[in-house]
């Protein structure tokens, strides 16, 4: 396909200055600021359910951390107490859909409800030219989204603080490994990177499918397939994980896999259960699943070497740079994509 | 200076050629109609100027040498597409904030004093308008661009004779008044001698007839006489048409000038627009183009019916 059309004439458009970029600006807020508004609700509505909770859940934590003796009745019950509580928020999934909702709602319809309703003849036609009003609309409602979805990620990264407290294993309290699946994206920059990943997302489906109810679904689709990718497959191999020798790594690390080995042969895990099945009781685990330090030291004398994997806690922040890295590229180049697009195609 | 200047243009829709070899030349200072039944490549010939879709084939430029969709062309070509497209949830005021910021030169003080005179209220959202009122609003939007070249794409196909009437006012006014050139698809024939002084008929993706609409006029006729003869000067004058009513026969013929001889027998009576419009649509194989272009000869089917 070549487009044969010939070169504008330089002395035509020498003289024309491009409009500014910064008349988008109103554009952009005018067209969106219902959108914009809808988001902002969304995430207010949410920080007060999160704040809340969150005041409650500092509370428990702050009354049981404080607490002499730690062995005694009462102290044990504000312990459980703590550990009780919330389990809605605590796992983090019920927030992991936060980023795909405000992408999906604000990226999928801004070039996809123009094609739709054919205002992009109108939009394109103007005099700000089409790749500068998709390129300006795109990475002006990016920007905003995303520092939104940031400044919301601080109040997440307060709520779970207690749960990555040092020495709560030793007092008995929960305590989850930054790395975990589950909150692992919900602080740092990666949640306001995946809002923006979504955002993208949503804008070349709107851009490639062209009706606003069908981008939304694709755009939730397609997130939660790299959402479910990235945090299953790819996350661990950020970096070489490091292996422990018949020893479990702290409970904020994240363990990636364990395995046997005999006389430096692999053996199955069952074969090493079987063993475990001889010891005493009060050393195997139920079920002769070894689980505990004791049931590592019983397979030990057995001639078992056990190997664990684990990513430590001290990855977060590299963890959390690598994961915006790559988000922000892959956002970067979707919106170009669909800023190419715009540039080359229509009707 | 051309305002359309297309070469052996072509627009391909999969494997089907919604433009196909098109070559055409509209002069600027014109009202010009671009007329054609549905399905002719109207709309993607429209769509090739204002660089809203790329060329398959072949070549378009506009005002004198632009390539569409470039800065120069953008600035000096206002568009209203088909069914008028406004975004139906801001209002006029919003329109003319959001047209302003999106070009470089925008004349609000007209644009407010059009509103006024149409009656159409700043604060109503645009969905809410009528259908004429909206056209108004999309042409008004076009209009304050103060472009060079207004192109609109079946302006009054959704109106009402009332509003249809209003919009082609304006139209001419601005013509008229403010020298823009005009380019308008239609598929409605009538009215056209009041509105176009320049006339494409286009038919099967390709231009079957271009030219102004005075010399249009004046190099066709309707011969009228005996049916019987009609076929023997079918091999012989240039006929576009030939339509048969009982004994008489009426022949729509291309003439080289005033002075062709009228057959004995015969009568001859000037053409209207709207007549010689509908001969070609009817015949989609006969052409009349200027300049060498011409040649393609007529060669009439009906006749012999």
């Amino acid at each position: 396909m070549t487009a044969l059309t010939a070169p504008a004439r330089p002395e035509h458009d020498a003289s024309l200055r491009p409009v500014p970029w910064r008349r988008m600006a109103w554009v952009t807020w005018r067209q969106h600021r219902s959108a914009l508004a809808g988001v902002a609700v969304f995430l207010g509505v949410l920080a007060v359910w999160v704040w809340r909770t969150g005041l409650g859940l500092h509370h428990a934590y702050a009354a049981a951390t404080a607490c002499h003796p730690a062995s005694s009745l009462a102290c044990g019950a504000l312990v459980s107490r703590f550990n009780g509580m919330d389990g809605f928020l605590a796992p983090g999934w019920v927030l992991q859909a936060v980023p795909v909702l405000i992408g999906a709602f604000a990226g999928a319809p801004v070039l996809a409800r123009e094609l739709e309703t054919g205002t992009f003849r109108y939009a394109w036609t103007q005099g700000f030219g089409r790749w500068r009003w998709t390129l300006a609309k795109l990475v002006l409602l990016a920007v905003v989204v995303a520092a939104a979805a940031g400044a919301f990620s601080l109040l997440l990264s307060w709520y779970y603080q207690p749960y990555f407290g040092a020495g709560n294993q030793d007092l008995g309290l929960s305590e989850a490994s930054p790395l975990t699946g589950g909150l692992f994206d919900l602080r740092g920059v990666a949640f306001a990177a995946w809002t923006l990943a979504a955002f993208a997302i949503g804008a070349l489906a709107g851009m490639l499918i062209r009706r606003v109810v069908p981008a939304i679904a694709a755009t939730l689709a397609l997130y939660a397939g790299l959402a479910v990718a990235a945090g299953m497959y790819l996350r661990q191999h950020y970096a070489t994980p490091l292996v422990i020798r018949n020893n479990f790594p702290t409970a904020s690390a994240q363990m990636l896999s364990r395995w046997w080995t005999r006389g430096g042969q692999p053996v199955s895990q069952s074969v090493a259960s079987h063993v475990l099945q001889g010891a005493p009781a009060q050393v195997a685990g139920k079920g002769g699943i070894p689980q505990a330090l004791g049931s590592v030291q019983y397979l030990n004398q057995h001639g078992f070497t056990q190997w664990i994997s684990y990513q430590p806690a001290s990855r977060f922040w590299p963890f959390q740079w690598i994961e915006g890295g790559w988000l922000l590229a892959l956002s970067v180049l979707l919106v170009a994509v669909a800023v190419w697009l715009a540039r080359r195609r229509a009707t | 200076m051309n305002v359309i200047e297309t070469s052996g243009l072509g627009k391909r829709y999969g494997s089907a050629w919604a433009l196909h070899e098109c070559s055409l030349a509209i002069p600027a200072g014109h009202v010009a109609a671009l007329v054609g039944p549905n399905g002719a490549g109207k709309t993607t010939l429209l769509n090739l100027t204002v660089g809203l879709a790329p060329p398959s084939a072949g070549s378009v430029t506009v005002l004198g040498g632009l390539a569409p969709g470039s800065p120069g062309a953008l600035d000096g070509i206002a568009f209203v597409a088909q069914d008028m497209p406004l975004y139906k949830n801001l209002n006029a005021a919003d329109l003319l904030h959001l047209t302003r910021s999106l070009n470089r030169s925008f004349d609000q003080k007209y644009a407010e004093g059009r509103l006024g005179e149409l009656r159409i209220p700043l604060k109503r959202k645009a969905g809410k308008l009528s259908g004429g009122q909206q056209a108004q609003l999309a042409l008004t939007l076009a209009l304050a661009r103060r472009p060079r070249l207004l192109v609109l794409d079946e302006p009054v196909a959704m109106l009402d004779p009332v509003a249809r009437h209003d919009f082609m006012a304006t139209v001419l006014t601005a013509a008229a008044d403010d020298g823009v050139s005009v380019v308008l698809s239609s598929h409605v024939l009538a009215e056209l001698e009041r509105v176009a002084d320049y006339l494409i008929l286009m038919s099967h993706g390709q231009v079957q007839v271009a030219g102004e609409t005075d010399d249009l006029l004046a190099s066709h006729r309707v011969l009228t006489g005996p049916a019987a003869e009609a076929g023997w000067y079918a091999g012989r004058l240039c006929v576009v048409h030939a339509r048969s009513g009982g004994a008489q026969a009426h022949l729509l013929v291309r003439t080289s000038g005033i002075g062709d001889p009228v057959p004995p027998g015969w009568e001859a009576h000037p053409v209207s627009l709207e007549e010689l419009a509908l001969a070609y649509l009817r015949e989609p194989g006969t052409a009349a183009l200027p300049g060498p272009a011409f040649s393609s000869h007529a060669e009439p089917s009906e006749v012999t019916r």
